[in-house]
């Protein structure tokens, strides 16, 4: 079975008449939702979840691939036109862009932005289809204990490495696994946290979780906080670029590119890294440094390319292992468990068409992106005038609509109402949502694997490391664990080290950038890319 | 230990204390729950139903004590900003509790009233909470999309949203 012609299947699959619709829907769905303030990608697919069980899977999958692209690519043009973005990806690429729109150069800093990311989008896919299958053929070979270790590096490593308190991510985590307890136990269907209430015997429906995290805890949380004062917006036509911003962008958007896919790939990937990655190699490269900071294309073109990169990245471990790293593609994942496919390295041998079909529409839809997105940006530019009441008041209003019929049960929007209320005490102190999310996806899977090892080796705890891949995850997995004591150590032993490490200020940053360790460039991109001085006193005492 | 004076002027405005507490507390009810079921050592399964959840335990524990050092040491978390949010002012409860007044209002309607009602009631409150002042036109939104929702998913999906009240009508 080879990489093209499967491909080619695929393309014939997503360009059926049908498809292209739910295509064309997912995209302009996506760019909306990403457009619109306190909307996310992993927020519309999770609210869509319900009406897709009325669809045939490729027809969804088809329009969750728009919605996914889409909803990068509108949160850039948020962040390009009002400078408060909404997603930690879209940080970097407000610092020039908005300044490059403020100087009257909107239409150049959006054109940039969707062409970069429609060049990364479809390099980022073409490697996607070309890793994806290699990735499987070395995952047909492991067994269970490389499964648990690799779920636990990825529960681990994004909990751990993203942002800016790992207390906090652990105490999600946590909080997310006991969510995941909820429901009867798969191997002696004894009831776990049930309380005795009979409905909570099939556990907590994950678009009931989804929803209520990500859209109810939102909704509130923006309501308790909402600005009075009118934001400014950018007025833009329709976005072009000259000869001049052509030659200064296309090589970004290549450097963009190789920096986001690997980094999408990893357990801990997510957009933030690399895009700060490259903001900072096109600052360094620029002939133009004096214009950094006051809107320099180049700060858009290449973290623009780098998040999109980062997003197809995202999907080589989402497809190949059944292993999601962001929030979109964990409600991804769920939807896939929603029709009976269980995702994995058996899922290119089973649901073969459905998946080529899937990489197929990244395609189309990243050309069909391009093609709506640069005359509809003044539509989109409107949109972000709607009155903040009826948006938030819709978003619940779906929130419930959505939850309430998977089962037509009122229990569920209790539930939704309570773990609505956790999503707002934990953005209220700053416990990230994503460990949650994925503690709950991931830990009823987690502990699958865990007994299935142990009975292998009849209860032998050696069996968790009895295969050499496992071995090595632990290593990576006590690596980041423990990385908080082996800085201390190494700022110990090399105080002049630490401007390096600890920079504050983006100035500092490239000295980090030049070093291969992802977890340093991490703790400088925390602390310099989000420019808030945030990164408490208390990150450093921490060590879970 | 921490004499009293110090205790009161340490807990001032940490109200971050009590996520350690629903920490502890979810750590507490884990526990307890697993060490109530009953499980015969079996062959096939020798992890069992509890040993995750006495691990899972173990970690809110821990993280509820470490948070709570962390919070009396004087670490924060870092609130999120968005779009829309202004963290300059403080909680605004004259928004959230009418909001989720409204939510509970289409709770307790949603059986017996039906999504038709329940939801214009859901949407309108909602609107009304966070500072729509249009009541005629707010109010006509509302039908309409509760409405449009009803026989869009009826006639596109399949799903029959509960008519309630307006059975035989719709």
């Amino acid at each position: 079975m080879d990489v093209f012609s499967s491909l080619m299947d695929g393309f014939a699959t997503a360009l059926t008449p049908m498809n292209l619709l739910y295509a064309v829907i997912g995209v302009v769905l996506g760019t909306a939702v990403g457009v619109l303030p306190g909307l996310g990608p992993a927020m519309t697919v999770a609210l869509l979840l319900p009406v897709t069980y009325a669809l045939e899977p490729t027809g969804a999958f088809i329009m969750f691939a728009g919605i996914y692209y889409g909803g990068m690519y509108g949160g850039s043009t948020t962040s390009i036109l009002l400078n408060t973005p909404g997603e930690s990806s879209s940080v970097v690429t407000a610092i020039e862009g908005n300044k490059m729109a403020k100087a009257g150069r909107a239409a150049q800093a959006l054109a940039t932005a969707a062409i970069g990311s429609f060049i990364a989008g479809t390099i980022g896919t073409t490697l996607l289809a070309v890793c994806a299958p290699i990735v499987v053929q070395f995952a047909v070979s492991l067994g269970s204990p490389s499964y648990f270790a690799i779920m636990v590096l990825a529960l681990l490593a994004v909990t751990a490495v993203l942002g800016s308190s790992r207390l906090r991510g652990f105490a999600s985590l946590g909080l997310g696994l006991a969510i995941g307890l909820v429901g009867m136990d798969s191997v002696t269907g004894q009831q776990r946290l049930t309380f005795g209430v009979p409905l909570l015997a099939d556990g907590l429906d994950i678009v009931v979780v989804a929803v209520a995290i990500f859209a109810v805890g939102e909704a509130l949380w923006v309501a308790a906080h909402l600005r009075r004062t009118p934001l400014h917006i950018i007025p833009v036509g329709r976005p072009w670029m000259g000869k001049e911003d052509w030659k200064r962008s296309w090589k970004p958007w290549l450097r963009g590119t190789a920096f986001g896919f690997p980094f999408g790939a990893l357990p801990a990937g997510g957009a933030e890294i690399p895009t700060f990655l490259s903001y900072v190699t096109e600052k360094r490269l620029s002939k133009h440094p004096e214009e950094f900071g006051h809107g320099a294309i180049e700060g858009v073109a290449g973290p623009e390319a780098a998040n999109n990169a980062a997003a197809a990245g995202t999907l080589t471990p989402m497809l190949a292992l059944g292993l999601p790293t962001n929030a979109t593609a964990a409600v991804m994942l769920a939807a896939f468990t929603s029709y009976g496919i269980q995702p994995g390295p058996q899922l290119f041998a089973t649901e073969g068409p459905l998946v080529w079909a899937l990489i197929a529409s990244l395609f189309i839809g990243n050309l069909l992106l391009l093609i709506i997105n640069l005359p509809l940006a003044p539509v989109w530019a409107k949109l972000l005038q709607l009155p903040r009441p009826y948006l938030y008041a819709g978003i619940l209003f779906f929130a419930t609509l959505g939850a309430y019929s998977v089962n037509l049960q009122a229990f569920d929007l209790v539930m939704l109402l309570v773990l609505g209320a956790l999503g707002f005490m934990m953005r209220r102190f700053g416990l990230p949502v994503l460990p949650l999310v994925l503690g709950v996806i991931l830990g009823p899977r987690l502990e699958g694997q865990l007994r299935k090892t142990l009975q292998l080796s009849a209860g032998d705890p050696a069996g968790l490391w009895s295969e050499p891949i496992a071995v090595w995850i632990y290593v990576v997995v006590a690596v980041i664990l423990f990385w908080p004591l082996l800085m201390r150590f190494w700022r110990k032993a090399r105080p002049e080290a630490v401007p390096a490490v600890a920079g504050r200020h983006v100035t500092t940053a490239p000295d980090a950038a030049s070093t291969n360790d992802e977890n340093a460039d991490t703790r400088a991109l925390d602390d310099g890319a989000t420019d808030t001085s945030q990164t408490t006193p208390a990150g450093r005492q921490e060590n879970p | 230990m921490i004499s009293s004076p110090t205790v009161a002027s340490r807990l001032q405005g940490r109200s971050e204390l009590g996520v350690a507490l629903l920490l502890g507390a979810a750590g507490v009810v884990v526990f307890l729950d697993a060490n109530g079921l009953a499980t015969p050592y079996s062959r096939s399964d020798p992890v069992g139903p509890k040993t995750v959840p006495f691990i899972v335990a173990g970690l809110l524990v821990i993280c509820a004590v470490l948070l709570a050092v962390n919070v009396l040491r004087g670490g924060s978390g870092e609130a999120e900003g968005g779009e829309d949010v202004d963290l300059a002012h403080p909680v605004d409860w004259k928004t959230v509790l009418p909001l989720v007044g409204a939510f509970v209002a289409n709770i307790l309607l949603i059986g017996w009233a039906g999504w038709v009602i329940s939801g214009t009631v859901l949407f309108w409150g909602s609107v009304w909470a966070l500072g729509g002042r249009h009541y005629v036109r707010d109010g006509l939104i509302s039908l309409a999309l509760s409405i449009l929702t009803f026989y869009g998913f009826f006639l596109g999906l399949g799903i029959a949203l509960p008519a309630g009240l307006l059975e035989g009508i719709l």
